[in-house]
């Protein structure tokens, strides 16, 4: 008996991702369908993209001559602002998270209050900084205020939502251990949970630090106060050199917040 | 005599962390003072009223302006998936030159890349759009690329993590079959990294959702263009209906994405 050659493949090829071979071609098709779709329903403007192109170049040039003087008052001022932003938000977003954080914690909390503090936390995620930062704008009025309060509400529910899901994670034999020692609640808490998710509180804190003030740079914008307002200025004056400084500040400033909360974070694992 | 007493800490370790308070929280103070005098506190002693009137004219939402939102947004859903793909083109070849394994010459490129992937994260996706709105001209565009360049840095970092992290035994193994640098690639490592990829690529589209629904205040094309007008135009049952329409497509974009996702993983 002999083996026909010809229908064993001789060369080993990749088994394509999905199996289905209709519902492989069915996705590309539909892919295909709506790329097409959605890239021409893009209007191009062709004479403005030639008027704007060399303004691109000039202000792409201009971040190797960039002018931190001439408008340096009000580049200070923004920074001072959007920096007392950041930290008053962010400590008072941790003070009301913790709360928020163990009524939101299922093994913590009894159910009305978890769904009560749940449904806090997904309003203050799925609600777009800017758009809480017009409302504020129109309740406070112009001004860091408006922003501050802004960041605190986006803040308590991020640093809320990580923090409850920790506490949900949490060791069970400690809690047990202190339990029956006949501790009170608070004593529990501060005793058998606290010791536990602390490191991980201190590492979400700084991250939303570093979140707060990128997130702090785009508030003025809006009129929430902040570096957002004068970098809007600038650019509204085209003064590109002016705006390329403070695009360089705001950089040097994420990156070094960014570097040394790493390595805080570094020492505290 | 008393004995001694058990303590966490030594005195010197329980003084600094002290002072670390202690500073903590004067700077906090300072920063308090710095907003709070440069507040006007009659506008906010007058918040809750102003508040109260938004919300009486808030409701009813004004349903029969729903048509004219329908195509701001789908401009806002392609502002987020043209900008998720174009970035997913840009951030794959920067983050393999980021990563120390893959690195072509990790003396030169590989700092590069990473200023590239650093400049990219730093600044916001509305900062991207003020300054591209200035150069390309207010409208869709300008929208899909703030979004991509800003999501450059977010894939770039992730996805060089992810390279750095794969198991070199299976790039070895392709290695000794006598493969090229490009077939190592395809064959040992692109498939050790593609979930992560995935959900990666997926998990960014959704936020990008929420990015895109309000790049339109800066003039960058989508249903924020109509959000920033009917608010001006103090339109507030418009408003409403705005908003009603972003927190729609932000959960179906959330669903989705939590779907495929738990899918993929």
């Amino acid at each position: 008996m002999t083996i026909r050659m010809a229908e064993y493949p001789a060369a080993w090829r990749k088994p394509p991702l999905i199996s289905a071979a209709w519902l492989r071609w069915g996705i590309g098709v539909l892919a295909a369908i709506y790329l097409a779709a959605a890239i021409g329903s893009i209007e191009i403007n062709w004479a403005r993209l030639a008027v704007g192109l060399p303004r691109g170049w000039r202000f792409l040039s201009s971040f190797f001559t960039p002018d931190f003087f001439s408008h340096g008052d009000e580049i200070i001022a923004g920074l001072t602002e959007s920096l007392a932003m950041t930290v008053t938000s962010t400590a008072l977003g941790i003070l009301l998270a913790i709360p928020l954080g163990l009524g939101a914690a299922r093994n913590l909390a009894p159910r009305p209050i978890y769904l009560f503090c749940r449904a806090v936390i997904a309003s203050s995620r799925t609600l777009q900084e800017l758009i809480v930062a017009i409302f504020f704008v129109k309740m406070f009025g112009f001004g860091p205020l408006a922003g501050m309060l802004t960041l605190t509400f986006a803040s308590l529910g991020f640093i809320a939502k990580l923090l409850a899901e920790r506490i949900e994670a949490v060791e069970v034999g400690p809690l047990n251990a202190i339990r029956s020692t006949g501790a009170s609640w608070l004593q529990w808490v501060n005793y058998a949970i606290q010791p536990q998710v602390m490191p991980r509180l201190v590492g979400l804190s700084l991250y939303r630090l570093d979140i707060n003030f990128r997130e702090s740079a785009v508030l003025g914008i809006v009129g929430a106060g902040g570096i957002g307002a004068t970098l809007n200025t600038a650019l509204g004056r085209y003064e590109y050199s002016t705006a390329a400084a403070i695009l360089l500040s705001i950089i040097l400033i994420v990156l070094t917040a960014e570097y040394t909360s790493g390595l805080i974070r570094e020492r505290l694992r | 005599m008393t004995p001694p007493v058990w303590r966490r800490r030594t005195t010197k370790m329980q003084w600094a962390i002290w002072g670390g308070w202690l500073f903590g929280a004067l700077v906090v103070a300072q920063g308090w003072r710095f907003i709070s005098d440069i507040t006007l506190w009659d506008f906010v002693w007058d918040a809750p009223a102003q508040a109260g009137d938004m919300l009486s004219r808030m409701v009813p939402p004004r349903w029969d302006y729903a048509p004219m939102i329908l195509k701001p947004l789908w401009d806002t859903v392609n502002i987020a998936t043209l900008g998720t793909l174009l970035a997913i083109l840009l951030a794959t070849p920067i983050a393999f030159l980021a990563a120390r394994n893959t690195s072509p010459h990790a003396l030169t490129l590989r700092p590069f890349a990473l200023s590239v992937i650093a400049v990219s994260r730093s600044i916001n996706t509305l900062i991207w759009a003020l300054l591209l709105v200035t150069i390309v001209g207010p409208g869709v565009l300008a929208g899909i690329l703030a979004v991509a360049l800003h999501s450059i840095g977010f894939f770039g970092k992730l996805l060089y993590e992810a390279i750095e992290e794969i198991d070199p035994a299976q790039t070895e193994a392709i290695a000794a079959t006598g493969a090229s640098r490009a077939q190592i690639l395809a064959y040992g490592v692109v498939p050790q990294v593609l979930p992560t990829f995935a959900g990666v690529s997926v998990y960014r589209w959704d936020i990008n959702i929420r990015e895109s629904a309000v790049l339109g205040i800066v003039g960058a094309g989508g249903i924020g263009l109509q959000l920033n007008a009917s608010v001006s135009q103090l339109a507030w049952p418009r408003v409403t209906l705005i908003l009603i329409a972003i927190f729609g497509a932000v959960l179906v974009s959330e669903w989705v994405s939590a779907r495929v996702r738990a899918a993929i993983v």
